[in-house]
């Protein structure tokens, strides 16, 4: 693919195709000394909104979605870094160093992901650090980096309500497929990373919650009264208008088989209990 | 079971090239889509689609469209519903009472998956297929997991590469509620392999990204586990 070929082929049918452009010169230039690998994996995210852009679509609401998920990617990012920083809180010597540390990694190279397909689109990303955080969410997890079994509570819900904050954006991204296809990308390495935060809390050090399947069973399995918010409506067993216990299911089955979108909205007000105010 | 795993190395080392770069052209005309700039941009840089000599344009008809997608989706449905339904029916050697009620709920949420594909596409609906177990071992614990893995694997990029060829935003939200399931599955699978390779970089990229595969490239993969041949050439892609 040779972006400027392609852009002159526009031109030939469009010849307004660089004034369209070009409040976007910067991040074209960009594109051009392009060399990382993060970089390169946020081309199409960049692209794809500078078109939008460019031709008049709603850019702002792919633009919203990026920085919204950019968001929570900053506070699971924070958590695990925070968590991993904090000394005595991980049990030395096993497993779950190496877990967390890879599921941190992840979290932030999608933050770095996320701002460089901002920056490249010419929005302007969100941008946290770690002492904005109330990991308490106001008070709920007193003992959120002083108890693991609290940590891992915490991050299990972090990781469920991630899962749920992409899924409910994914019809926003439609117009965008490339932008759409990363976000599912990173919707399903969420997914994974709650299934073994789970498997942790299954362990006698992280809390021994034996009765935790890496899925979802019902409204809210998480052992958290405080996370009710993040699970509601995750025991819908009604898809498509086709009740699924009524195909021979059970009721567990029937909910644990499909995970469940969460608005912006109900994110935004979940999230915004571990962001101080000021 | 080697063979399934080299299959997908292979496939996916062969992609890594391919791929990346048809879906960067393929990105371009669907940006583009807003005006005049479409029609140049078929002529700047895309070759044609592929033509489909692989095995993949005879047999049952997925179909087109969004139905062919979801018909896609049931075909898959029924291949891991059938492997779990082998395991649950006859377990490894020694298998653990809880390895098994795992391998319970997975089987039980393919299965619902799968009828409910089948429900939802009405008479729409391909099919059963008859499924190639033949390389698995079901009695051999490594056989069946490593064979798990694949499929769940195989599963969560099929739904990730499928999701931009979706046009209602209903179907795409239920690929949107199936994909995070599969890629549970996934993740508990790989751990009953090797506890904490859950999402190791065999599986997830240096950007902290899971698979995405088009329906062909997936379809190459699992039809080696399908006796009935399927026609995908009528898919989008």
């Amino acid at each position: 693919m040779n972006i400027i070929n392609i852009l002159e082929e526009i031109e030939k049918v469009d010849g307004e195709v660089y004034e369209r452009l070009n409040p976007r010169r910067a991040a074209m230039k960009q594109f051009y000394g392009f060399g990382s690998k993060v970089a390169l994996a946020a081309l199409p995210l960049a692209l794809g909104s500078m078109f939008k852009k460019a031709y008049g679509q709603t850019t702002t609401s792919v633009l919203g979605v990026l920085n919204f998920a950019l968001t929570l990617e900053y506070i699971e990012y924070n958590f695990y870094q925070t968590g991993l920083n904090t000394p005595g809180l991980i049990p030395a010597g096993t497993p779950a160093l190496a877990a967390l540390t890879n599921i941190r990694d992840h979290e932030l190279a999608h933050v770095n992901l996320l701002k460089g397909a901002i920056t490249g689109s010419g929005g302007t990303p969100v941008s946290f650090t770690a002492s904005q955080f109330d990991f308490t969410a106001q008070g709920n997890f007193n003992a959120v980096f002083t108890d693991y079994p609290t940590f891992l509570a915490v991050a299990q819900v972090f990781e469920d309500t991630g899962v749920r904050a992409y899924k409910g954006q994914a019809a926003n991204l439609m117009g965008s497929p490339s932008v759409l296809q990363t976000a599912l990308q990173i919707h399903s390495v969420e997914a994974r990373h709650a299934a073994h935060i789970r498997e942790m809390r299954q362990a006698p050090a992280g809390g021994g919650v034996t009765a935790l399947r890496p899925w979802i069973t019902g409204a809210n399995d998480s052992g958290v009264p405080a996370a009710a918010a993040n699970y509601a409506g995750e025991d819908n067993v009604v898809q498509l208008g086709i009740n699924i216990p009524g195909l021979g299911f059970s009721v567990n089955a029937s909910t644990a088989a499909f995970d469940e979108p969460l608005t912006m909205a109900a994110v935004n007000a979940i999230a915004s209990l571990f962001i101080k105010t000021s | 079971m080697k063979s399934l795993q080299e299959q997908e190395t292979e496939l996916l080392y062969k992609e890594s090239g391919i791929l990346t770069a048809k879906l960067q052209r393929r990105s371009f005309l669907q940006y583009a889509g807003a005006g005049v700039a479409g029609a140049a941009l078929i002529a700047a840089g895309c070759k044609k689609d592929h033509n489909n000599d692989n095995g993949l344009s005879t047999g049952v008809d997925l179909g087109s469209g969004d139905l062919g997608i979801l018909n896609y989706a049931y075909a898959l449905e029924q291949l891991e519903g059938a492997f779990y339904d082998t395991v649950v029916k006859s377990p490894y050697t020694n298998i653990s009472p809880y390895e098994l009620s795992l391998l319970t709920d997975i089987r039980d949420h393919e299965l619902a998956h799968r009828e409910f594909f089948k429900k939802a596409l009405g008479t729409n609906a391909i099919q059963a297929l008859t499924v190639n177990f033949s390389a698995i071992n079901f009695t051999d614990r490594t056989s069946v997991l490593t064979a798990a893995k694949a499929f769940e694997d195989l599963g969560v990029s099929a739904y990730n590469g499928a999701g931009k060829l979706i046009k209602s935003a209903d179907y795409l939200l239920i690929a949107g509620k199936i994909v995070s399931v599969e890629a549970r599955h996934a993740a508990l699978i790989r751990d009953l392999l090797s506890n904490g390779t859950f999402a190791d970089n065999t599986v997830i990229d240096v950007n902290g990204l899971d698979a995405a595969r088009s329906p062909l490239a997936v379809l190459s993969i699992a039809k080696a586990y399908l006796s009935t041949q399927i026609n995908a050439s009528n898919l989008p892609s």
